[in-house]
């Protein structure tokens, strides 16, 4: 054994935190590894993230503009326009990298959103646990979980008004509370193991505790639940768009659905215009939840017994 | 520590909710963007002079809690304002629609959570089996499609491409008694078929976990260690008690089902409250979305109630604890 590094370790409590964190998430990652339905999933999911962040650097700005796109209207695919092009002229193959990074964006800045609201409540009522706080807060949580979310999205999105903010942060308000849920049964198991007892006794108050003691316990089903929560809000997206309530102001890939509906692709069979969209929408939304089942499986001890 | 009494706290609860969600509604409809006549004047141009008698005749001038008191008399008497495209009374028309929507939203649940828990059954029952791989799998892919984008694809190939299927609607018209009966189904059936394809995969994943937890009790051991036959232990020991999560999670999933029927009904022209909604948003008519807002939540309090009381009958365990 590495007894010289073992020393340094001893001699800075961080850094032997950290060990320890870096020990944990190989494991962890060696174990996701053989699960492989989450490595199929996130393999997918690269593609998807790397379209996003490169693809769009690599096409014209003025091509997507309604104004300025100069295609053909409504061309079937071709070889200049292997998905085809919209009705205004644009290449399909264009709207769906452009539209790849506002879904994902979406997806991605909603469940953070959902995650902080939810994490920050579900810890802070279990670690409370059985007193008002806990009370209060499970209260909220509860409501929140009853209400049919559509009915309060539309409601609030119809109210606010459908910008690409907006429609993050009611997906966001719409979603917390099942994460929060999951996280106050994690967090009361937490509370009561010897270690926070300990840690009491040696001065600990409470902002210590909930940050450096039940939230690194709590993390690693937070970042299972994170996973999951993305997908969901991407097919939230998805219906709120086809409610006529998707991001006014960008271009996702509900929004693409939604106009060709709305301009009669159906009726008319531009086909290429609808099937796409819905497509990258299964497949990212796929690709999450199996990560995302993976990663549940991977770090949460129930699942692991068995 | 009697049902009764779990019955009362029960209700209780779901009728606390409720109050909030009456709030709620007053507060997010009057308070966050100005006020109904702010909302108004979204969509329309109006003068000062008419803004000032909007708001004098919705009674906007008068103190926050004598607005909030006639807010919730009014709409506890049924009185959910008129529709600003239609100038129709918000509660006839919600009614007239709930017909069409509770069609729907039955047979959809009634199939999914038929066919997903027959699924579950036989896909946990037999784990790693290539039944349950490939339903796994499926069931995911079928949980990622957008149920609206569903709806589309198969309107597009069965109904526009093969022809098999009217484009969307109630009824075609003009009939009576039986042909019409068989004119409304002709209708159901595409989006019943997406609803159901829609949950059928959820209810699936559901069953079957809750059978996988079951299947490694120690009670499901003793049955067999005492010879009890495989299919009397999966009858008797197993389904029962892995149906039991199940089913509160139907009924929790009830307001999911609502929100994919909503965009469902919108996609197939489905004359029910999700059309009607659909057409709402179209217009910034907020009466008809505030009213389809306390409608759906109050179902799905009472949904999740009937579910509570429900499972406490199935499982005595509920309602001691």
């Amino acid at each position: 054994m590495a007894t010289g590094e073992q020393i340094r370790a001893l001699r800075s409590p961080r850094s032997l935190v950290w060990q320890r964190r870096r020990a944990a998430a190989s494991a962890h990652w060696a174990a996701f590894r053989h699960d492989r339905q989450g490595v199929v999933g996130l393999g997918i999911l690269a593609f998807f993230v790397l379209v996003a962040v490169v693809g769009p650097m690599l096409i014209d700005p003025a091509s997507i503009e309604p104004a300025t796109a100069d295609g053909p209207l409504l061309a079937a695919p071709s070889f200049a326009y292997p998905l085809g092009t919209d009705n205004y002229g644009r290449s399909m193959l264009a709207l769906m990298v452009q539209g790849a990074r506002i879904s994902l964006l979406v997806g991605f800045t909603a469940a953070m959103g959902t995650m902080l609201i939810g994490a920050g409540i579900g810890i802070t009522a279990g670690y409370f646990g059985g007193t008002r706080v806990d009370t209060v807060l499970n209260g909220i949580t509860n409501w929140f979980l009853v209400l049919p979310w559509i009915a309060l999205a539309i409601a609030l999105t119809a109210v606010i008004g459908p910008t690409l903010v907006n429609v993050i942060v009611v997906i966001a308000i719409t979603s917390w509370a099942s994460t929060a849920r999951v996280v106050r049964s994690q967090a009361l198991s937490v509370k009561e193991r010897p270690f926070i007892e300990r840690s009491r006794a040696l001065g600990a108050g409470h902002r210590h505790l909930i940050t450096h003691h039940v939230l690194p316990n709590v993390s690693p089903i937070l970042f299972a639940n994170a996973v999951l929560m993305i997908a969901l809000a991407i097919l939230s997206e998805t219906t709120l768009s086809i409610l006529g309530l998707g991001p006014a102001d960008a271009l996702s890939w509900g929004r693409i659905i939604d106009d060709s509906f709305s301009a009669g692709a159906l009726s008319a069979g531009w086909w290429w215009w609808l099937i796409p969209p819905g497509l990258a929408i299964m497949f990212v939304t796929l690709s999450f939840t199996m990560v995302g089942f993976a990663l549940d499986e991977v770090l949460s001890p129930r699942l692991r017994s068995r | 520590m009697g049902a009764r009494r779990y019955v009362a706290g029960k209700s209780l609860q779901a009728a606390v909710t409720l109050a909030f969600v009456l709030t709620f509604n007053f507060f997010l409809f009057r308070v966050l963007p100005g006020d109904p006549v702010g909302l108004l004047a979204k969509t329309q141009r109006l003068t000062e002079a008419d803004i000032a008698s909007l708001q004098a005749e919705l009674g906007l001038n008068q103190p926050l809690g004598s607005q909030y008191l006639t807010y919730v008399r009014e709409t506890l008497t049924g009185n959910l304002g008129v529709s600003l495209r239609t100038a129709r009374e918000v509660t006839a028309t919600i009614w007239s629609r709930v017909g069409p929507t509770v069609l729907l939203v039955g047979l959809g649940t009634l199939f999914s959570t038929a066919i997903g828990i027959w699924i579950g059954i036989k896909g946990g029952w037999r784990r790693g089996s290539t039944f349950d791989t490939s339903s796994l799998y499926a069931s995911l892919a079928l949980y990622s499609i957008p149920e609206g984008w569903l709806g589309m694809i198969l309107l597009l190939v069965l109904s526009g491409t093969l022809g098999l299927f009217p484009a969307g609607g109630f009824e075609t018209g003009g009939r009576t008694g039986t042909a019409r009966f068989v004119d409304v189904l002709d209708h159901l059936f595409l989006p019943v078929l997406t609803l159901t394809l829609g949950y059928v995969g959820q209810y699936a994943i559901i069953m079957r976990s809750s059978m996988i937890d079951v299947i490694n009790e120690e009670y499901v051991t003793s049955a067999r260690a005492k010879g009890v036959p495989e299919h009397m232990v999966r009858r008797n020991h197993v389904v029962p008690n892995a149906f039991l999560p199940t089913f509160t999670l139907i009924f929790l999933n009830f307001g999911f089902v609502l929100g994919g029927a909503i965009v469902v009904e919108a996609v197939f022209s489905w004359p029910g409250l999700g059309l009607l909604t659909y057409d709402a948003i179209d217009d910034l008519d907020f009466p008809v979305i505030q009213g389809v807002f306390l409608l759906s939540s109050a179902a799905v309090i009472v949904f999740n109630l009937v579910a509570d009381v429900t499972y406490g009958y199935l499982d005595p365990r509920v309602r001691e604890a």
